[in-house]
Formats: C-alpha cells, structure tokens, sequence
C-alpha cells in the first residue's frame, strides 16, 4: 500500500495508514538536518517501523551559506513492512531554503507534499540560490501540496521567553520543522526529547528553546489550517529479537572488537583520518576498555605499516581507508600479502578517480582491491551489502584471515558506511568462536619453519616473545617452507603459484552463493555491495509481476564462490547493475568468458528502484 | 636440568645466513658491535625484534638471530610503532640508512621520533645511495659527483641530528663505524634509554663513497675532527688535547688552552639538560669548521606513546571494567519484536 493522496484540495482532517514514507529534509549545511534525520529515523525504529537512510552531504565543512552547494540532505524512508532502501521518490519534502528546494524538488513525487521554510525566500535568499525568480511563484509546484511556514519567525516568537540571542534562537528551527513532520506521520516526541536532554544537558537554555520550538512545530500543524491528512505508518513485522539502529562503519566497528573477542585477540587500528571511513577510527577509539588500541597515523602507508607491525605481533589488526589511501597503502599490503599475516584492510569507497567525490558513494575501487598492487598478488575480498551486514563481514572476514594466514580486504562504501538500519543485536554466546593458536618452539629441538604450510596452504602465526622460534620475515622473495631469501627462478614461480593457491582454497571454505527466485530462468541480477537493497527489491517487484527473474547478491568477490559459474549458466541473460563502469562485469567475464549486461551509473548516488526496475523490464519485460 | 640460563655470547645472536654484503663494507662493523652489546646485556633472542626498510643496511635483520621483518622502504618506524603498541615487552630495534630514513622515509622517522616510541633507530650514514649503485642521498655534500649528479649535486644535505632534535628527540647520538669500542658503548646506551634513541653511525660505502668519512676516520686527523663527548665533562679536542670548544654569545668556538684560558671556560656537556639548544648547537658543529661531536648529545626522559596508549587502556578498564559486547551492544536506544 501506498500513500493515499486526495488530491491538493482535501481540507478534512484524517489520519491514513501507509505502508511506508519517505522524507528528506534539506537545507543549509549548517542548518542541522543530519540531525533531525536520525532523529526521525530513531524515532520511527523505536515505534517498530522497518528504517534505511541516505545522508547526503557536501565536501565542504560549510559551504558559503545558502548556496546549492551548501545544500546538506537526510532521507529516510520508514515502513510497517521490511524495506531495502532509503525511498526512491519522496512522499515528503522539507526545504528550509530555496537552495535546498530546487535542488531537490525533482525528487519529490506527483502529489506529494512539500514543507518550506517561507522566511527564507526574500531576495536575498533567492541571489544566493541562484534563482531568478521565487521558485514558490512558480507554477511546477502545483502538482505538490505546498505548505509554507514561516519557520524562522515562529521559531523565534516559540524561544521568546528565554531571552536568547537571534542567532541561537535561529538554530532552533530544525527543531521545529522535525516538530512539524512529527506531527504529519503522528511521531512521539519522546525519544528526541531524551536525545536533547542527552545531547544540551548542559546547556540548559539550549536544550529549552530546542524543546519549545520541537512542541511549537508540532503544535503549528495541529492548530492551524493545514489542510492536510495526518499519516500512520504501523509496526513492521520483523523477527522476533531486541534492536537497535545501526549504522555502516559503527557495524564494521563493533564487528572487529566482537572479532577480536571471539578469537582471544585485542584489536589494534592504525588509520589515518579520510571521508567516508574516519568514522571507524572515532568508533573504535571509544573502547579502550575492550582493549582496542587505535593509532592514528602520521599518514597512509604508515597506518598501513603499522597495522602489519601489530599483525606481527599478534594483535588482531586492521587499518581502514577509502580509495586514495589504499592507493597510498598499495606497497604495504603487498608486503603484507608476501609475509602471509593475518590482517583486515578495509576499504570505504567513495567517488573517484583522485580526490573524486569524498562523500559521494561509488563502487569503483573493485579493480583497485583485485589488481591494484605490483606483481601477481591476489588476495581475498569481502564486500559489505547494508549497515548491519558490515558486522558479520568484519566477523567473517577476521575468520577467513586467520585461519588462512592472509590478508582480508574488506569492502565498503559511502552509503553503507553512512546509512542507517535496525540491526537485530546477536546473542553473543551463539556466536562461533574464532579457533586462533601460535605456535611453541618445537619440543625435540627441531628447527622451526615458519613458511610450513598445512593442507590450506596456510603458515603458523609465530609471535615474537616466543623462545625457540626466532625467525625473520621480509618483503624480497622467500623459500618455500624456510621463508629464507631466494632468489631461486623455479622456487620464485612456485611460491606466486602457491600463494594464488592459498586464495582460491578459500572458495571451499565458503558457503555456496544463494540465489532469490526461481534456480533457472531468463534473467539474473548479479549484484554486490550497497546496491544489496535497490537490487533486492527492483527484483521482488518484477518477480510480483510475473517476470521471470531472479538475484544473487555477492559476498565474496575474492574468490567467488565456487558454484557461481555453473550459477551463471543457468539464466538466459544477467543483469549486473553497478555504480561504475562495469568493474564486476569487466571481471566474470575474464574469469567465466561469460557475457553480461550491465546497468552502470556513476554520479555519486545510489540506484533507485525504479531504475533497476526499467532495466529489468526492458530486457525481459 | 640446569636453572641456570645459558650464557648467550655474540655469535649466538647470528643466523645462519650468509653475509652479502661487499667486502669491506662499514655494516660488518656496525653488525659484530650489535651482537656483541646484545651479548653483554644478555637481552635474551626472542624479546629482540630487529626491523628494517629498504636499503644495502636494511639486510641487517636477516643476519640477526631475533625476531625481525624486512619491511618496505622507508617505513620501519611505522611498523615498529604498531608491534610496539602491541608488544611493549619487546626490545624493537630499528636499523635504517640515509636514504631510507631521510628521504623516502623522513615523515615515519619525524612522527616516530615526536611520539618518542620506546625503540631504537640505527641510522647507518654512507651518504650515498649504494643498493642501487651510486646516487647521491640526502646526506651527500653540495657539489658530490655521482651517477645522478654528473655536474655535482646541488641541494643542501640534511643533518640528521638537527632533525632529531628539531623533533625533540630524547636520545640522539653519533658513532663512528671503525671506532668499534665508541660504537658498542653507544649502543649500549640505546638500549637502555627508555623512549626512542637516534643513532647516527658514520659508516663507509668503500664502493660507492669510498673515504667519504676519512676526516673522521684517519688516525692522523681525526682526533682534530672529532671531539667525543661525556656528561658533566668539558669539550676538548685534539691529539695533545689542547683544544677545546668555548661558548661566545650563541656561536660555538674553537680556543687553545693555556695563555689563560682553562677548562672551566669551555662548553661542558650536559646530555641531561631538558633545554635542547645547547644539544642543538653541538649537531650544527661540522666539519671543517669545527670537530664533529661523537658520543651521546642528548639523554632525557618524556612520555613514551607505547606506554601512554597502554596506559590509557588500562585506566579505561579500571575506570569502567573490562569492556563487555553486551553492553556495546544495548547502550542507547533498543526496542524488541515479540
């Protein structure tokens, strides 16, 4: 079920049951609206609605004020059933400048309804956002419900009593448009009124003029003439268990301190600050007393280097980064990958090539991650598809890369770094533990070789403190099972064949690739990473609509797993959407000499549903 | 079974891999004087962790029978830092040359040295690039002729114990390759400073810069150009020792003693004063101008950032107890499907 919409000249007052409601607040980047976005997500997550968010940011810290490229957006779409999205088409849209209102007004659906700030739109405002003319003259917004409230102004008039300065009374007004939408989807003020307690507690006045103008947004809906319905999205029918929100990189975070502990190991993160991933390394550095040990960097390759010091040592280390600093950090996992140590290298794409679109989400680094090192130097790549994914993957990839004795890249993007979901908290007891040992010098004084493989191919993890089992370990060429210098041509061939090897022995340590939908067919959607939920739901449409389709989503890029070529050709076409040029179809087809369509946008956003959809429809519809 | 721990002498902390380096070459010196300092100070092989970059010098752990790692160019600090973090009970030694360390790796040494992580760095100093057979480094003279620098290099060379100091760090000191008891000493002294301690050794590349340090070297003119230093003790030089150095306003200078001029009117060394500018002043003193200082130009304690992060951990599970997932978990707002 969708909105129910009567059309712009309804004037009773009702309350209509939705299945689902998408709304983006956008306004200046200084306005606050990542915050009253994860206030609205919080809030519906607590009220039991299904949530994903899209957060949608400048570059800039503040970009000059009231410009379109200071424009700061937040959607978040919540559901009475389970969602894979933040929402293609906006049922609800919150513009607190003209700015705002017309670079994002082309999201809004026919008929849906639009919230401006009208004190913003004097000739001033209109100079800064370009705009010729007032863009709420214009005729195109007819198709909409425009409700204009003179937010700054009433904002101001609510705080009145406190005697505050108009600067810090101004700052309130994202309280009060969050008090207005509360109101529209009938949302408890409660959890926010927590949160601005928590947040201003001590900062009285402030945490005062926040709640008076969150209660006088709300009351204005009530009390004037809105001329709207009133909406009631109810309860989704999740599994049974406790939740809570969770976002992308705090996932990966506490993936690798619940890795850690499921393996005996404490964490050690060497990273070097970078948009979109630094928000692991803030994550981590808050748990000291789970004896996680982050270090930041003078720079990328040392946070790299360091974090193959640590491995050394015995920690559970990992170092985080997006695509320029895994450039930078090229050399030092190819030392990593020769010394065969443990360690996780997590990658948070964004835009690219160079400085790109630092927070914009892209998936242009899958070729980077495969082939982006000197020499023959594959290792295993794991790809996140949605914030609470990001934990297992962290588990899961710490998993594969002790008991292989390798480095694990892990790869995440903007989106699923930054989004938002419910994440259904695991019963850490029924957690499998992480079977991790060292070595102890061998008893009958024989000699110790630390390149001795077992029938993985995998090492002994050695820990230096341990008598008996000196050894050196070194970026040149090494013998096989000695790990001494070689620089034998027969056994230089061997070990590049052997550590490929060691890679793909790792295929029959996974699970087969799943499929959704019919085992053979006319159509496959191959998809991987945060594309997960636009590819998920475009195929249960068409699937509802009869089509013969259906969708494997990959975790392991690296190897693949080990069924998904007899997968391949089991379906007349594939499908392979993704945001770049074709990186994944580029490698299933030097891999499988199998052809592919693909579905390629590479503008720093996400797919809608909608496009995917088309594409499927075209080619089999 | 004896309880007594075997006595480790200097060859048992040898592998068993053959030296390559070239005949002749200062590293044997600097590799026989490590071995033998470890041996007097009974460090036992497994708490040792020797880490190089890249580099004729950076194949020094392969000779060592510790722990060790062969890293990349010119990051050692950075991976000595991460298993320092880790491992404070490990003794971390980093051996490092003027290429590896002041060129391609001067941002790991200036971060490690401001962090003062509690390692050693070995710099072994040849001026030249010899792995790669003869380009001139940042240590090479203005004017040094080399297969890169046919018409003689024109940037000014770095001085590694200025940049030391300029990172404030709290153990820097110089040896000599050949001057084998000076060198053992020295490092010895290394070892125990607690925090990072720099070393400077001059050490000849007798293919590719051959001499490069015969000033300092030469028996017939090095006590002229060097002057050794010891704590609480005057700065004197010079084959008779009649030299010595006297501070005039903020220039060092040199004066003959006698003709009313004693030692109470030198420079006298304090490698413990928590001023840096005299230490500073004394890495700025070089040849021709004045004698080289050798010996320990700077001995002082300050925070170390592996004991300060571990410290940091375990103030944080006392003050809130041992981290628990369920606890990570549940904080803040959770609500449950039934």
């Amino acid at each position: 079920m969708s909105a129910t919409i009567d059309g712009p000249d309804q004037t009773s007052r009702k309350v209509d049951e939705l299945a689902r409601a998408t709304v983006r607040f956008a306004g200046d980047s200084g306005d606050g609206m990542q915050l009253v976005g994860n206030q609205l997500t919080n809030t519906s997550a607590l009220a039991g609605n299904d949530v994903a968010t899209f957060p949608d940011f400048p570059a800039e810290i503040r970009a000059p004020r009231g410009t379109r490229a200071g424009v700061s957006g937040f959607q978040v779409q919540f559901a009475a059933e389970q969602i894979f999205t933040p929402g293609d088409d906006l049922d609800a849209l919150v513009a607190m400048n003209p700015a705002a209102l017309v670079t994002n007004i082309g999201d809004l659906r026919d008929g849906g309804i639009l919230i401006v700030n009208s004190d913003s739109f004097e000739a001033k405002d209109l100079k800064l956002a370009n705009c010729d003319e007032n863009p709420l003259d214009s005729s195109d917004l007819e198709k909409y419900r425009s409700i204009l409230v003179p937010m700054t102004s009433l904002t101001r008039k609510s705080v009145e009593e406190l005697g505050l300065s108009t600067k810090i009374a101004d700052r309130c007004k994202n309280f009060f448009a969050m008090g207005f939408v509360y109101w529209l989807y009938g949302r408890e003020l409660d959890p926010t009124l927590r949160f601005i307690d928590a947040k201003f507690g001590t900062m009285p006045d402030v945490a005062a003029a926040n709640i008076k103008a969150l209660k006088a947004g709300w009351a204005y809906g009530e009390t004037t003439e809105a001329s709207i319905s009133t909406y009631r999205v109810d309860r989704a029918q999740l599994p049974a268990g406790t939740y809570r929100n969770i976002m992308g990189n705090q996932a990966l975070a506490w993936g690798l301190v619940t890795a850690a502990h499921l393996s005996g190991k404490e964490v050690f993160f060497g990273s070097y600050p970078i948009t979109p991933a630094s928000d692991i390394l803030h994550e981590l550095s808050k748990f000291k007393n789970y004896g996680v040990r982050t270090f930041q960097a003078e720079d990328e390759i040392a946070a790299a280097c360091s974090t193959i010091g640590a491995a050394f040592g015995g920690a559970l280390a990992a170092t985080s980064s997006s695509g320029p600093g895994l450039a930078l950090k090229g050399e030092a996992i190819g030392l990593a990958l020769i010394l065969e140590l443990p360690m996780l290298i997590i990658n948070v794409q964004r835009g690219g090539p160079s400085t790109g679109l630092p927070t914009k989400t892209e998936q242009s680094d899958l070729l980077q991650m495969m082939y982006g090192r000197n020499g023959e130097s594959p290792l295993p790549i794991l790809a996140t598809r949605s914030p609470s994914d990001c934990f297992d993957v962290a588990i899961e990839a710490w998993r594969l890369s002790t008991r292989f004795m390798i480095p694990v890249l892990i790869l995440s993007d903007g989106y699923v770094a930054n989004g938002a979901e419910p994440w259904m908290i695991p019963n850490i007891s029924e957690l499998p533990q992480i079977e991790v040992t060292h070595p102890v010098a061998p008893e009958n004084g024989e000699e110790f070789h630390p390149y001795q493989r077992d029938e993985r191919l995998s090492r002994p993890w050695a820990l230096p403190g341990t008598p008996g089992l000196m050894h050196r370990v070194g970026g040149l060429e090494k013998d096989d099972i000695t790990g001494n210098v070689s620089y034998d041509p027969d056994n230089h061939e061997h070990m590049v064949k052997l550590r490929a090897q060691k890679v793909a022995n790792i295929a029959a340590d996974v699970p087969l690739q799943d499929v959704s939908g019919p085992e053979s067919g006319d159509l496959l959607v191959l998809s991987w990473g945060g594309t997960y939920g636009a590819c998920t739901t475009a195929v249960q449409r068409c699937q509802s609509a009869g089509l013969s389709v259906a969708h494997a989503h990959l975790r392991y890029m690296s190897p693949f797993p080990r069924n998904l070529e007899q997968l391949l050709g089991q379906y007349e076409q594939i499908l392979i959407p993704e945001l770049n040029s074709g990186q994944l179809r580029t490698v299933i087809r030097s891999q499988f000499l199998r052809d592919s369509e693909g579905l390629n946008k590479i503008k720093g956003r996400p797919f809608a549903v909608t496009e995917i959809e088309n594409k499927i429809s075209e080619m089999i519809g | 079974m004896s309880t007594e721990l075997p006595v480790l002498k200097p060859a048992d902390y040898g592998s068993d891999q053959d030296v390559r380096w070239c005949p002749g070459c200062g590293d044997y010196s600097v590799l026989a004087q490590m071995k033998k300092a470890l041996a007097q100070m009974a460090v036992p092989l497994e708490k040792l962790v020797f880490i190089s970059g890249i580099g004729c010098s950076s194949r020094f752990p392969y000779y060592m029978n510790t722990y060790g790692i062969h890293s990349i160019h010119g990051r050692a600090p950075a991976f000595a830092t991460g298993l320092k973090s880790v491992r404070p009970d490990l003794d971390v030694w980093v051996i490092t040359g003027d290429g590896d360390s002041l060129s391609i790796g001067g941002n790991h040494l200036i971060h490690c040295i401001r962090r003062n992580v509690d390692i050693n760095i070995i710099l072994f100093n040849n001026r030249i690039y010899g792995l790669t057979k003869g380009q001139y480094s940042p240590t090479s003279p203005i004017g040094k002729v080399t297969k890169s620098t046919p018409r003689g290099a024109v940037d000014n060379p770095i001085n590694p114990l200025s940049l030391a100091m300029g990172c404030e760090a709290t153990f820097v000191a110089r040896s000599i390759d050949v001057n084998i008891k000076h060198l053992g000493e020295t490092l010895c002294r290394a070892a125990e400073h607690r925090g990072t301690s720099f070393v400077e050794v001059y050490q000849n590349c007798n293919v590719f810069n051959d001499k490069a340090w015969e000033y300092a070297t030469e028996r017939s003119v090095k006590s002229d150009n060097l002057v050794e230093l010891e704590h609480g003790k005057p700065l004197i030089f010079g084959k008779d020792r009649d030299k010595g150095i006297r501070l005039n306003g903020l220039e060092p200078e040199i004066v003959d003693l006698g003709n009313g001029i004693t030692e109470d009117d030198l420079l006298f060394h304090n490698e413990k004063a928590p001023e840096p500018s005299l230490a500073y002043l004394l890495t700025r003193m070089q040849y021709p101008e004045f004698p080289e200082p050798i010996g320990v130009f700077r001995n002082v304690e300050r925070p170390r950032y592996d004991a300060e992060l571990n410290s940091q951990i375990e103030s944080a599970k006392e003050e809130l107890g041992t981290g628990d997932l369920d606890t990570m978990f549940h904080a803040g707002e959770t609500w449950s499907v039934s």
